[in-house]
C-alpha cells in the first residue's frame, strides 16, 4: 500500500499552489503545446533560446497538481542549461518516474519528489507531458504533443 | 436537527431494500483496494456483473459453445436458443413490437453509428438538418459530425442551461420541415440530468423528424418503453445494465429498419449470394453480419433476467434515496461544488473541489478504496459550457450503500487534508 503523501509531497503541493514560471514570454522563438486528451491537461511551454541554450523558459496553462508542479519543477530546471543538457535530464527524468533503474539524484535535484509517480502508472503521463512538450519544441518536429 | 430527520426520513424510504443481499449476488464487491474495503462508484462508466451473468457466460463455453443459425447439431441448436431467448428477453424488456426491431451490436456507440451511417448516409443531403444537444457524450456526436462531413446535413445543438438541462424553448426553435433527425441521450453520462424525451419526441414527430434515443445511461436506472415513447430507435449498451462488455441493442422500428440498407456485410446477413449480387436477409439478421458476440448476448440475457428479479422500480428508489443522501451530505462541504443540478437527475454526482484538480481527487480516492471517475466524461462541450477542464463524477447503483457513502465524503475530506 502507498501512502498517499509520497505522491503529494509537500514540494508537489507547493508548486501547484504557486507554480514557478507561469506565464508568457513574449518574444520567446519556440512556443508549443502539450495535451492530455484523457484528462483534459493543457500545458503551453515558451522557451527563449540561442540555438544552443535554453535562456528563458515559462508555462501556462491547466492541470491537475502533478503535471503544474511537474512543468513548474522542469521550467526551474532548465533555466540556462544548454539543449544537450535538458536532452539528458530528460531522459534521467523518465527513468525517474517509470523504472526502477539508478539515477543520479543529485544531478535531478529536486525532480526526484515526482519519483512517487511510479506507483501510480495512471499519473505517470501527468508528470511527463511537459517533459515530452519541450523534447519535441528543443530536439523533435516542434509539432503539438499528446500523449496518447 | 432538520437535517438528521431529512437522513433519517431517506434512509426509512428504503429499508426495505435488501442491499447487503443483493451485494453478495456481486462477487468483485468483496474484496480490498489498497487495504481498504473497496467502493464502487463508477457505474456509469460500467456497471458490475452479478453472479449469475458471470456463470452464464461460463455456462456457454463450458457446455454448448458453438456457432449459431447454421449447425444441426445439439450445441449449435442450444447456442441459438439462447441468442434468441435473450432476444426476445430484450425485446420484452423494452417492451418493443417485434424481435425483428431487436438488433445486437457491440454496444451504444456501434448502434448510433450504424444508424447514422445506415440512415442517415443514403438519405440526407446538405439541405437537411439534424438535431444534437450540447449535453451529449462524444458516442452521440461523432457519428453524426461524420455524417455530416459525407453528405453536409447541418448538425444543430439544442443548448443547455446552468442546471445541466435542456433549454427546451431552444429546441423548439430549432425544429423545423428541413430537421430529419433528433438524437439525444435519455440520461446525461457526464451530470445525470434526465432528459424530457417524451416532448423532444413528439415535437420531432410533428415535423417528421426521426428520433435516436441514446439510452446507455438510463437502462439500468429507469424501465423503458419504446412503444409508449414511440422513438424511433432506441439504442444501449449491455455492460452498464449489469452485462458484459461488447454487446449492446440498437432497437429500430421495423419498417425504418426494413427500408435501410445492411450496415455491415458478411455472412449470416444474407439470404444468397452469387457472384453477380446478393439477396440480403430478414431483419434483424440483416444488421448482424459475422459471427455475433454469443456469450455476450446470452450474459446480456442473464443480466436483463437479474434487473428484472430486482425491479427497476425498486431500483430507481433506492438509489433516488442513495442521491438525496449523498446531496445532503456533500453540500456540507466547503470548496465543493456540484456540477448539474437539474430536477430530474439520476444517481449520479459530478463535482469540481476548490483548488484540487479532479484527477488528484480520483488518485487520492483510489488510496481510499474508493473507485470513481474524473475527467471530461467524453462529454467535453459540456465541461465547455461550464468552463472547466474536468469533474470528479460518483455514480450509484442500486449496490451501494449509505455507508459508502460516508466513505466517500471523509475521502473527500481526506483530499482537501493533503493540499491543504
Amino acid at each position: 500500500m502507498f501512502d498517499i503523501k509520497d505522491l503529494y509531497q509537500e514540494i508537489i503541493v507547493d508548486h501547484n499552489r504557486s507554480p514557478r514560471n507561469f506565464g508568457v514570454i513574449d518574444d520567446a522563438d519556440k512556443i508549443l503545446e502539450g495535451f492530455n486528451p484523457l484528462c483534459g491537461d493543457k500545458l503551453k511551454l515558451y522557451i527563449k533560446t540561442d540555438g544552443q541554450n535554453i535562456n528563458d523558459i515559462a508555462f501556462d496553462g491547466t492541470g491537475c497538481a502533478i503535471s503544474i508542479a511537474s512543468a513548474s519543477l522542469m521550467t526551474d530546471a532548465m533555466k540556462n542549461k544548454s539543449i544537450d543538457e535538458a536532452e539528458s535530464l530528460f531522459n534521467e527524468f523518465h527513468a525517474l518516474i517509470t523504472t526502477e533503474d539508478k539515477f543520479d539524484s543529485e544531478h535531478l535535484g529536486k525532480l526526484t519528489v515526482l519519483a512517487g509517480v511510479k506507483d501510480f502508472p495512471g499519473r505517470v503521463k501527468c508528470a511527463s507531458l511537459c517533459w515530452h512538450t519541450l523534447r519535441s519544441a528543443l530536439v523533435g518536429d516542434n509539432k503539438p504533443v499528446t500523449t496518447e | 436537527m432538520n437535517k438528521k430527520n431529512n437522513i433519517a426520513e431517506i434512509q426509512n424510504q428504503t429499508e426495505d431494500f435488501d442491499v447487503e443481499k443483493f451485494r453478495k449476488d456481486f462477487p468483485i464487491l468483496h474484496q480490498e483496494i489498497n487495504g481498504k474495503p473497496l467502493v464502487y462508484l463508477d457505474n456509469a462508466a460500467t456497471t458490475q456483473k452479478p453472479k449469475s451473468v458471470i456463470d452464464a457466460i461460463e455456462k456457454y463455453y463450458q457446455k454448448y459453445n458453438s456457432n449459431i443459425h447454421r449447425g444441426v447439431h445439439t450445441l449449435s441448436e442450444n447456442a441459438t436458443e439462447a441468442y434468441e431467448s435473450a432476444r426476445l428477453k430484450v425485446k420484452n424488456f423494452i417492451n418493443a413490437n417485434s424481435t425483428k426491431e431487436i438488433v445486437f451490436v457491440r454496444g451504444a456507440t456501434e448502434a448510433i453509428n450504424l444508424v447514422a451511417q445506415s440512415f442517415g448516409r443514403n438519405s440526407l443531403s446538405k439541405e437537411d438538418e439534424i438535431i444534437i444537444t450540447e449535453l451529449e457524450h462524444h458516442a452521440n456526436i461523432v457519428p453524426w459530425q461524420l455524417l455530416s462531413q459525407q453528405t453536409g446535413v447541418k448538425l444543430k445543438y439544442i443548448p443547455i442551461n446552468k442546471d445541466g438541462e435542456l433549454v427546451e424553448p431552444e429546441y423548439k426553435k430549432l425544429l423545423n420541415e428541413k430537421t430529419r433527425i433528433v438524437a439525444v441521450g435519455h440520461i446525461s453520462n457526464a451530470l445525470g440530468t434526465i432528459n424530457p424525451i417524451e416532448n423532444i419526441i413528439n415535437m420531432a414527430h410533428e415535423y417528421g423528424a426521426k428520433v435516436l434515443i441514446d439510452g446507455a445511461q438510463a437502462t439500468s436506472h429507469t424501465s423503458v418503453d419504446v412503444k409508449k415513447l414511440d422513438c424511433d430507435f432506441y439504442v444501449f449498451s449491455g455492460h452498464k445494465l449489469f452485462g458484459p462488455t461488447g454487446i449492446g441493442v440498437l432497437y429500430g422500428k421495423e419498417n425504418l429498419l426494413e427500408e435501410m440498407p445492411p450496415y455491415q456485410g458478411g455472412g449470416d446477413m444474407i439470404k444468397m449470394v452469387t457472384m453477380k449480387e446478393t439477396q440480403y436477409n430478414d431483419l434483424p439478421y440483416k444488421f448482424e453480419a459475422g459471427t455475433p458476440n454469443i456469450s455476450g448476448v446470452i450474459g446480456l440475457g442473464a443480466a436483463i433476467d437479474y434487473v428484472n428479479k430486482i425491479g427497476l422500480e425498486n431500483i430507481s428508489v433506492h438509489e433516488n434515496a442513495l442521491l438525496n443522501y449523498a446531496n445532503q451530505k456533500t453540500s456540507e462541504i466547503t470548496g465543493l461544488k456540484f456540477i448539474g443540478t437539474a430536477k430530474q437527475k439520476t444517481s449520479i454526482l459530478s463535482f469540481t473541489l476548490e483548488g484540487i484538480h479532479p484527477h488528484d481527487v480520483g488518485t487520492i480516492l483510489n488510496n481510499e478504496g474508493i473507485a470513481i471517475r474524473t475527467g471530461h466524461h467524453c462529454a467535453m462541450p459540456v465541461m465547455e459550457y461550464f468552463k472547466i477542464p474536468a469533474t470528479s463524477r460518483a455514480s450509484f447503483s442500486f449496490y451501494n450503500t449509505y455507508k459508502e457513502i460516508d466513505a466517500l465524503i471523509e475521502a473527500i475530506e481526506k483530499c482537501k487534508k493533503v493540499f491543504s
